[in-house]
């Protein structure tokens, strides 16, 4: 019960943290927006194949800015008072939650401005919304995870980059396969669903890993 | 000079495997030729480094148990030399598929991109980035403990992600590479009897191989560091 309300404190904290510190949230809303608006006046339309591959690669850059920023802020007294009122399963468990609420939000905000501005080839728009939030909480899960190991190093911001790309290939894959789907490409009976039991059963083992190994990184 | 019995054992199993893999009678295909002799060092190599990475993970996980330095310069220094047999993999793999994959009316490097987009070669490029990354992530922190607890950490955690991935990939892409369901050349049906004698062994002596250079370079590394240790 106590842990329910710790991690229930933290995610708030962090949910009034994000609405406050203002240049953070609209920050990142900006930078959707001029990713996109790049991506609009280099490319024009694009064929449903390249839109599906920009989409996953704007997806995986903007979920490195949001979740990166979740370790890197946290100030070096801050981290050491939330040492002494909580544990680091509860701690993790907390930002993870944050994490995956925030990348939900931007995953939203990231659709609609892509489609307004590269249009909307799929068949199923709100299918393709539905497999791009699968994708925003894998992603975000992962570089949860990776944005803790990395606030621990010098140079954060590349070295999540490093230390994730490879780790993530197969998820994105998963996903650009799944969300051809959505794009009225036949599938054998089932397929999908197998792709998205497998998204879900890597998720859990993720979460998992988070709650094993992090206590080893949270003692400094 | 007194060796282990294990280091003799390597010597002798590689001496093997290159006299008996070059000179032991291997079955004749049309493809393949003479190429197939390659196998005794190429698969080897994956064998090897994956072994190898196997190992720094068990001792990255001591490290975490106990603490002991000594468990965060043997993990490094397997990683290393598995990294140095992942390479080695690639390049015994170039050759092959030069011979094999490469579309003879191009130059071979011409082929590369439709080359590695082979599911095993995207595997093993996952593999060797991470362990790339593993050593960028150990140089960037100064702090020798943070440093070997922080690395432990990611060894772990990209180790068990690397896993599954090596098993869904090929499951997601046509692939030309031998092996398509589980391990190449591990399955019975895969490989000749008569390059099986020469196979294993050539898989073990590598392996022990690799193992006698970490060795030999975690005795430096605890030289190096004996002030801390």
């Amino acid at each position: 019960m106590r842990a329910y309300n710790h991690f229930n404190a933290l995610v708030k904290k962090e949910i009034l943290l994000e609405l406050r510190q203002q240049h953070s949230l609209y920050g990142m809303m900006l930078y959707i927006a001029s990713t996109i608006f790049v991506l609009y006046l280099t490319i024009g339309n694009a064929e449903a194949e390249i839109w599906n591959a920009l989409f996953w690669i704007t997806q995986l850059f903007i979920c490195i800015n949001a979740v990166a920023k979740s370790f890197l802020q946290e100030a070096k007294g801050r981290m050491l008072y939330h040492y002494s009122i909580t544990s680091p399963t509860t701690f993790i468990l907390a930002k993870i939650t944050s994490n995956v609420l925030l990348m939900f939000v931007m995953n939203i905000i990231n659709l609609v401005l892509y489609t307004a501005f590269l249009g909307d080839p799929t068949s199923s728009y709100f299918g393709f919304m539905g497999i791009s939030l699968i994708g925003a909480l894998g992603l975000s899960l992962v570089f949860t995870m990776l944005a803790a190991i990395a606030s621990k190093a010098m140079q954060q911001a590349s070295l999540m980059a490093i230390l994730g790309f490879p780790i993530i290939i197969p998820q994105l894959m998963l996903l650009v396969k799944l969300s051809k789907s959505a794009f009225s490409e036949i599938f054998r009976d089932g397929a999908p669903l197998q792709i998205v039991m497998l998204l879900v059963a890597l998720d859990i083992s993720v979460i998992f890993l988070a709650i094993i190994l992090y206590p080893f990184l949270w003692k400094d | 000079m007194k060796l282990s019995w294990w280091k003799i054992l390597s010597i002798i199993l590689l001496l093997y495997a290159v006299i008996g893999g070059f000179l032991l009678p291997v079955p004749e295909l049309s493809q393949l030729g003479e190429t197939i002799r390659n196998l005794y060092f190429h698969v080897c190599m994956w064998f090897a480094m994956m072994i190898l990475f196997t190992v720094s993970i068990v001792h990255s996980v001591k490290y975490l148990k106990n603490t002991n330095l000594k468990h965060d310069i043997k993990a490094k220094s397997y990683a290393q030399v598995g990294t140095y047999m992942g390479l080695l993999g690639y390049l015994t793999g170039g050759i092959w598929a030069s011979f094999t994959w490469a579309d003879p009316n191009n130059p071979a490097y011409a082929s590369f991109g439709s080359i590695m987009r082979e599911p095993k070669l995207i595997g093993a490029a996952m593999a060797l980035l991470i362990y790339g990354a593993y050593f960028i992530l150990r140089s960037s922190i100064k702090d020798m403990d943070q440093r070997a607890r922080v690395s432990a950490v990611y060894n772990i955690f990209a180790y068990t992600m690397l896993f599954p991935s090596i098993w869904i990939i090929p499951r997601l892409l046509p692939s030309l590479h031998p092996g398509q369901e589980g391990n190449p050349a591990l399955n019975f049906n895969d490989i000749d009897s008569r390059m099986r004698m020469v196979f294993y062994p050539a898989v073990i002596g590598w392996t022990l191989l690799g193992a006698w250079i970490a060795s030999v370079k975690i005795r430096i590394d605890f030289i190096i560091e004996k002030n801390i240790i």
